[in-house]
């Protein structure tokens, strides 16, 4: 009795803190975005907040937070009122099966450092990562505006598209951890990273999970210049803001399953495990903004085209090289 | 092959780019630290305009009010028992405004002018009207030398009858009949 009341204190302490990093990093990572594009494209970015504008993400939140919650006349009152928390929640969930570092002992009590090992980790994350795209569809069918149904159908058709890639590239990184487990993958990875085994699903993925979390250049679903901002057209206040913060939690999260998949997640010398891991998540973020402030957007059928007749033949050639590899 | 290889070089020399921006000082000016100097016939904030002599310029003839593609001016004329006329109030509505300037090249007094003076922003929205006390200036604005009744013809405390620049005396209509 005692161990089990131990180990779900353990468990709230952990998700608490798990909790609070992830929605902060993403206010933040809304901040490094918003500074690094400024300088990519010679401006300066937000300034006047605080010193260097950090106080900013908090006053966008509290901004978010008392503007009106409107709902237009002919919504779908139930479903545009939940669709936000959909893409939100799912985003949030994803971060359940990252691995931060290794197992630590405490009170003569081993903790291992994420929140469950789950042994189909990585089927779990594709598992929430498909039911974010209900959030984009849902919201945007029921604005009952053009736009955000285009962009929500947008959305699905992308999403579901980059999905397949996705999970493709992923199939020799399990081939070679031999395992669904992200610890265990993290575990396989103690020699070489996966990046230099598997440098074309490493390219695979990046692109494939840039077009899940719906940035540039793959913004078709937003796409402002066409769309106002589609499938989030109608939505204000904080409804706005869990669309976004869904946005930019999956951004970290996809990051995060980069680190872990391809960069070794929490490995590295000298430094704590969880400050490699978010070293490396903020490095691929970097990188993602960076690809942001230099591509332009593709047009629809070039997406199209991009994911079904390159990525997923790449990425099925990429299984069969391995699978003969491994065979040999 | 080769439309590969240029796709690749023309990637490279995109993210190049932004790249060797990242390390240029931004170009943004940062305006209430550093105010760019304004051009000297900027338009912005209206005001009313006094005559050399230190009267009121506008004689309230409503040209501007009807000119006003946004609506913003009212006024109420009046006349002084002097002969001048004048409005007994006279209303901009800043939160409208759209500066065009097309008020005061309506104006047949010089009365109405824009100045480059532009910071007139202010969290209720209601403090953007102004009245007359606010819009009057005890200069005469851009145009120096002007005055309306040394020209109008009009018997005012300025000049009577024929006492106007290039006025002709007053004709007696009953000694010059036929």
């Amino acid at each position: 009795m005692l161990t089990w009341t131990a180990g779900i204190i353990i468990l709230i302490v952990k998700l608490g803190i798990v909790l609070v990093v992830v929605l902060l990093m993403a206010a933040y990572l809304v901040w490094v975005e918003r500074k690094f594009l400024a300088r990519l494209q010679i401006r300066y970015g937000p300034n006047r907040a605080g010193k260097f504008g950090l106080l900013q993400p908090i006053a966008d939140t509290i901004k978010m937070l008392t503007k009106e919650d409107t709902v237009p006349e002919g919504a779908d009152r139930l479903i545009f009122l939940l669709a936000p928390a959909v893409v939100a929640v799912t985003a949030l969930l994803m971060f359940a099966v990252v691995p931060f570092g290794r197992d630590i002992t405490l009170w003569g009590r081993k903790i291992p450092l994420v929140i469950t090992d789950l042994n189909i980790g990585l089927l779990f994350v594709f598992a929430l990562s498909s039911l974010g795209v209900y959030g984009v569809a849902l919201g945007g069918w029921a604005s009952n505006s053009k736009y955000s149904l285009l962009g929500g159908i947008r959305g699905a058709a992308q999403m579901i598209s980059y999905e397949l890639s996705l999970g493709l590239s992923l199939v020799p990184i399990v081939m070679l951890a031999r395992s669904f487990s992200l610890v265990d993958i993290v575990q396989a990875q103690e020699k070489v990273p996966f990046i230099l085994l598997q440098p074309v699903a490493f390219g695979i993925f990046v692109i494939s999970a840039m077009a899940e979390s719906k940035r540039i250049p793959f913004d078709l679903p937003e796409a402002e210049n066409e769309l106002v901002a589609g499938y989030h057209t109608e939505y204000s206040g904080i409804r706005f803001g869990l669309y976004f913060l869904g946005e930019y939690v999956h951004m970290q999260v996809l990051a995060a399953l980069v680190a872990v998949l391809f960069l070794g997640g929490w490995r590295g010398p000298l430094l704590p495990p969880p400050v490699w891991l978010f070293i490396k998540i903020l490095l691929v973020a970097l990188i993602m903004i960076w690809i942001r402030g230099t591509l332009p957007r593709l047009r629809y059928d070039q997406l199209m085209a991009l994911g079904w007749k390159v990525l997923i033949p790449i990425a099925l050639l990429n299984i069969l090289v391995t699978g003969a590899v491994l065979l040999l | 092959m080769t439309s590969a290889w240029e796709a690749t070089k023309a990637l490279a020399t995109g993210f190049a780019t932004t790249f060797k921006h990242l390390f240029r000082k931004p170009i943004t000016e940062q305006y209430p630290e550093y105010k760019r100097p304004l051009p000297v016939r900027g338009r912005a904030r209206i005001i009313l305009t006094r005559d050399p002599d230190g009267g009121e310029r506008c004689v309230a003839c409503y040209l501007c009010s009807a000119v006003c593609p946004v609506s913003c001016i009212s006024m109420q004329s009046a006349q002084r028992e002097d002969g001048r006329r004048h409005a007994s109030w006279f209303r901009i509505n800043f939160a409208r405004c759209i500066y065009c300037g097309f008020c005061e090249e309506a104006c047949p007094t010089s009365a109405i002018q824009l100045t480059p003076f532009f910071e007139t922003c202010e969290r209720d929205i209601l403090k953007l009207v102004y009245e007359k006390q606010d819009l009057l200036v005890d200069h005469s604005g851009k145009d120096h030398e002007y005055n309306f009744y040394k020209y109008a013809g009009v018997a005012t405390g300025v000049g009577g009858k024929g006492e106007h620049f290039r006025e002709d005396e007053p004709v007696n209509l009953k000694s010059n009949l036929p």
